[in-house]
C-alpha cells in the first residue's frame, strides 16, 4: 500500500530536532490522577509506544504533548522549547485519533487539505502535497469521496494522509489500528514501521496491545495507573521487566508469578515454591540473597517452563490448543497455578496427570513482594 | 400420469400458500387500521374536516352583514388573492419574517456558542437563555408593551438618557413592525437557542481537537467545523422560524391590532379581521387557504433538508 519514495526528501522535511520531553508532568481531573509524575524523554526520530491497560492515562499523556490538555504541573518540551503555553495549533505536530476524526462534510481531498489551508500554503503547492500524500497512501481514486463512503481501512489511511501531508515535526497516534480487522491491522503495522523509517520523524504511538508495541516500537513506555513503569527497547522490557506489572502485562500468556522462599541449598541458592524447589543459577542466587529477605515473588514465562520431570510437582487442569501452540494450565497448590506454553508438535500431558516442571534457570525473574520491583 | 399428479399437487399447495399470505397481509392491514383509528378520528375532526370546510367556504361570498352567502366558485379566490390588500399583507408578513428570522437565528447561534463553552456556572446561563420557551405569547406581549411604552417604558428611558429622541414604538407606522419583530425575536430566542445548543452538542469533540492540532484557530474552526456540521440544525431553525413568522398572531393582536395604517397587518391577523371583525367568512377562508399552501411549501422544504441530514452521519 505504501509506495516507495525516491531517496531525496522534499525541502519541507529538513526540520529542526523534534525531541519531546515530559518533565515531572502531572495531570489531575478533579480527584482522578490521569498522569502521575511523568519523566519521559523521547528521542528525535524515535518510535515510542505508550503501552498500558485501559484507563491508565496513555491518551491523556498523548493529549498533553499535543496541547489538547494542560498539565496540572510540570513541563512539556518539544525541540528546545517549553511548550506549556504554546497552543496546540502552533506546536507543529500531527495527531491521528482513534476515531480518525475526519470531517464528514468534506471530501477526502478537502480533509487532507485542512492542515495545509490553515497554514496558508498556496494552492499550487497544496495540490502537489495532496497528490503526493494520496499517492503514498493509495488514496488517489478516493479523493472525491466523503468519509461516509469509505471503509474503515480507507478512513484510517485518510487520517494518516492528513497527518503526513503537512510534514510536521512529530506524529502522535492514539490507537489508530483498533478499529481495523486483524488482518488489516497486521498489514498496517508493517506500513507504519516503514512510514516511520521513510519519514524520519518522531512517532509517539498509544496502544493497549502489547503485540503492536513489541513489533513497532524502538522503545516502549509501559504505564499503569497514571505512572510510568518502565521505558526501554521491546526486547529488554520483555527480558528484564522492571516489576511484576510489566512482567505480566507484556507476554502472552502472561508470566507466571508465585510466592516463594529463598533457601540455601548446600553451596547454591534455591527457592521453595508451592509444589517444589527451584534451584537458582549462580548468577541469581547472591543477588537474591543480597535483597536480604527470604520471601520473594518468582516469575517464569510460560515458554520457559517444560515438562521434563523437573523438581516442581503440579497437576494438569486444562490443556488449551490454539493450533500453533498449546497452553497447559497446572495447579501447583489449591490456589496457585502455572501456565506452560508448548509448541504444537511437543507432547502434552493429559488432564489430571501429575507432572514435574522445570524452570529454565536463565529465565527466572525475582521480585520484591512488597514493592513488586525486580530484585535481580 | 404420476408426474402430472405431482405437479397438480404442487400447484395446489403453492396457491394455498399464496392465499394464506394474502390473508396474512389483509389481517395486517386491518390491524394497522385499528391502531391508526384514534389518530385518524382526531385528525379528521380537528384538521381534515376544518381544512376541507375552509376550502369550501372560499367558494361562497358573504353579504355585507355576513349573513346568507352565494356560491361564486373560484371567483372569490381570484379576487382575494389578486387584491392589493392581500398583497400588502403578504408583503408585511414577508418583511416580518425578514426582520425576525435572520436576527433571531444569529442571536440564538451566538448565545448557543457562548453557552456551549465548558465554564463553571454555565447551567445558569443555559436556563436563562432557554427561559423564553416557557413564556406565553400573552405574558411576553404584556411585558414588551410595558417596556416599549412611549412614556414610562424603560427602552425610551434608555434612549432619552443616551441623548436619543424617544420613539413611539407601537404607534409610529415606521417603528411598529420593528417593535413587534423585536418582541417576536425575544419570544423565539429560547427555542432557537435550545435547538442550536442541542445541535452543537452532537458535534464530536474530536473534530474540534483534530482541527486544533491541524492549525485551525477559533474562527477557522467555527467556519470549517461548527457551522458546516450545524447546517442541518440551522436550516431546520430557519424553516421553523419562518413558519412561526407566517403564523404569528398573539403578539400582534396584543401589541398593535394590525395597525398603525395596517403596517403590522400580517396574514393571520388579516384573516382574523376579515372573519371575526368584518364577518367576511369567504374572504378569510380564501386567505386561509393561501396561508395553508405557503406553510405547506415551507414544511416540504424542511423535510427535504431533514432527509439530507443522514448524509452527515457515519
Ligand atoms: N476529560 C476528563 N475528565 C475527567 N476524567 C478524565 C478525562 N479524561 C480522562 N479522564 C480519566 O483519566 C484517566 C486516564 O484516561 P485516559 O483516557 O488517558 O486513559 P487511556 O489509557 O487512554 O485509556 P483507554 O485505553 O481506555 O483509551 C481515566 O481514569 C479517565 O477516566
Ligand atoms: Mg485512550
Amino acid at each position: 500500500m505504501l509506495k516507495q519514495r525516491g531517496a531525496a526528501l522534499p525541502d519541507g522535511w529538513s526540520k529542526p530536532m523534534s525531541r519531546i520531553e515530559l518533565r515531572n508532568v502531572n495531570k489531575f481531573f478533579g480527584d482522578v490522577v490521569a498522569v502521575r509524575d511523568f519523566n519521559l524523554e523521547i528521542e528525535d526520530k524515535e518510535f515510542l509506544v505508550l503501552l498500558g491497560p485501559s484507563g491508565c492515562g496513555k491518551s491523556t499523556a498523548l493529549r498533553l504533548i499535543a496541547g489538547l490538555e494542560e498539565p496540572t504541573s510540570g513541563e512539556i518540551i518539544i525541540g528546545d522549547d517549553v511548550v506549556n503555553d504554546v497552543e496546540a495549533k502552533n506546536r507543529d505536530i500531527a495527531m491521528v485519533f482513534q476515531s480518525y476524526a475526519l470531517y464528514p462534510h468534506m471530501t477526502v481531498r478537502r480533509n487532507i487539505e485542512v492542515p495545509l489551508k490553515t497554514r496558508k500554503i498556496p494552492k499550487r503547492e497544496r495540490d502537489e502535497l495532496i497528490a503526493e500524500a494520496a499517492r503514498w497512501l493509495d488514496l488517489e481514486p478516493l479523493l472525491n469521496r466523503r468519509p461516509a463512503e469509505l471503509s474503515g481501512g480507507q478512513r484510517q489511511r485518510v487520517a494518516l494522509a492528513r497527518a503526513i501531508v503537512r510534514r510536521p515535526r512529530a506524529f502522535l497516534m492514539d490507537e489508530p489500528l483498533s478499529n481495523l480487522d486483524a488482518k488489516l491491522r497486521v498489514k498496517t503495522r508493517a506500513e507504519l514501521v516503514s512510514m516511520h523509517r521513510e519519514l524520519a520523524r518522531t512517532f509517539v504511538y498509544v496502544t493497549h496491545d502489547q503485540v503492536e508495541a513489541m513489533t513497532m516500537a524502538t522503545r516502549i513506555a509501559v504505564i499503569n495507573d497514571g505512572a510510568l513503569q518502565q521505558v526501554g527497547p521491546p526486547q529488554s522490557v520483555y527480558e528484564r521487566p522492571a516489576n511484576t506489572f510489566v512482567a505480566q502485562f507484556i507476554g502472552s500468556p502472561p508470566m507466571n508469578v508465585v510466592r516463594g522462599t529463598l533457601v540455601r541449598d548446600g553451596e547454591a541458592f534455591a527457592i521453595d515454591v508451592p509444589g517444589g524447589r527451584i534451584p537458582l543459577p549462580p548468577s541469581l542466587g547472591p543477588t537474591a540473597a543480597a535483597a536480604s529477605r527470604a520471601d520473594l515473588l518468582v516469575g517464569v514465562r510460560p515458554e520457559h517452563l517444560s515438562f521434563d520431570g523437573g523438581p516442581v510437582r503440579a497437576q494438569v487442569r486444562v490443556v488449551e490448543s490454539l493450533g500453533h501452540e498449546r497452553h497447559v494450565i497446572c495447579d501447583l497448590s489449591p490456589d496457585e497455578f502455572a501456565i506452560v506454553r508448548l509448541a504444537a508438535d511437543e507432547p502434552a500431558p493429559s488432564v489430571g496427570d501429575t507432572v514435574g516442571l522445570t524452570a529454565h534457570p536463565e529465565h527466572i525473574h525475582l521480585f520484591n513482594p512488597e514493592t513488586t520491583e525486580r530484585v535481580s | 400420469m404420476r408426474d402430472a399428479g405431482l405437479i397438480g399437487e404442487a400447484s395446489a399447495t403453492s396457491s394455498l400458500r399464496v392465499r394464506t399470505r394474502r390473508n396474512a397481509r389483509l389481517r395486517e392491514a386491518l390491524f394497522a387500521l385499528v391502531l391508526l383509528a384514534p389518530s385518524i378520528a382526531l385528525f379528521s375532526t380537528f384538521a381534515f374536516y376544518p381544512l376541507i370546510k375552509t376550502f369550501y367556504l372560499g367558494f361562497f361570498r358573504s353579504d355585507p352583514f355576513g349573513l346568507s352567502a352565494s356560491y361564486v366558485g373560484f371567483d372569490q379566490y381570484i379576487d382575494v388573492l389578486g387584491s392589493d390588500r392581500f398583497h400588502r399583507s403578504l408583503f408585511t408578513t414577508g418583511l416580518f419574517a425578514l426582520f425576525t428570522v435572520p436576527t433571531g437565528l444569529v442571536l440564538g447561534l451566538g448565545l448557543a456558542l457562548l453557552a456551549h463553552q465548558k465554564l463553571r456556572g454555565m447551567i445558569i446561563y443555559r436556563t436563562i437563555f432557554s427561559s423564553t420557551v416557557a413564556t406565553s405569547v400573552a405574558v411576553a406581549s404584556v411585558m414588551w408593551l410595558t417596556l416599549l411604552n412611549p412614556s414610562i417604558g424603560i427602552i425610551n428611558y434608555g434612549l432619552k438618557e443616551t441623548g436619543f429622541e424617544p420613539i413611539n414604538w407601537l404607534g409610529d407606522p415606521e417603528w411598529a413592525l420593528p417593535a413587534v419583530s423585536l418582541t417576536t425575536i425575544w419570544l423565539n430566542l429560547g427555542f432557537t437557542f435550545i435547538v442550536i445548543l442541542a445541535g452543537l452538542q452532537t458535534i464530536p469533540e474530536e473534530l474540534h481537537e483534530s482541527a486544533k492540532v491541524d492549525g485551525a484557530g477559533a474562527v477557522s474552526r467555527l467556519f470549517n467545523v461548527t457551522l458546516p456540521m450545524l447546517s442541518p440544525t440551522l436550516l431546520f431553525s430557519v424553516v421553523v422560524l419562518t413558519i412561526n413568522a407566517f403564523q404569528s398572531f398573539g403578539q400582534i393582536d396584543l401589541l398593535t391590532q394590525g395597525g398603525p395604517l395596517d403596517r403590522t397587518n400580517v396574514i393571520v391577523y388579516s384573516i382574523y379581521t376579515e372573519g371575526f371583525r368584518n364577518f367576511n367568512e369567504g374572504v378569510a377562508a380564501a386567505q386561509g387557504v393561501a396561508l395553508f399552501f405557503i406553510v405547506l411549501t415551507l414544511t416540504l422544504i424542511q423535510f427535504r433538508f431533514l432527509e439530507r441530514r443522514g448524509f452527515y452521519g457515519n
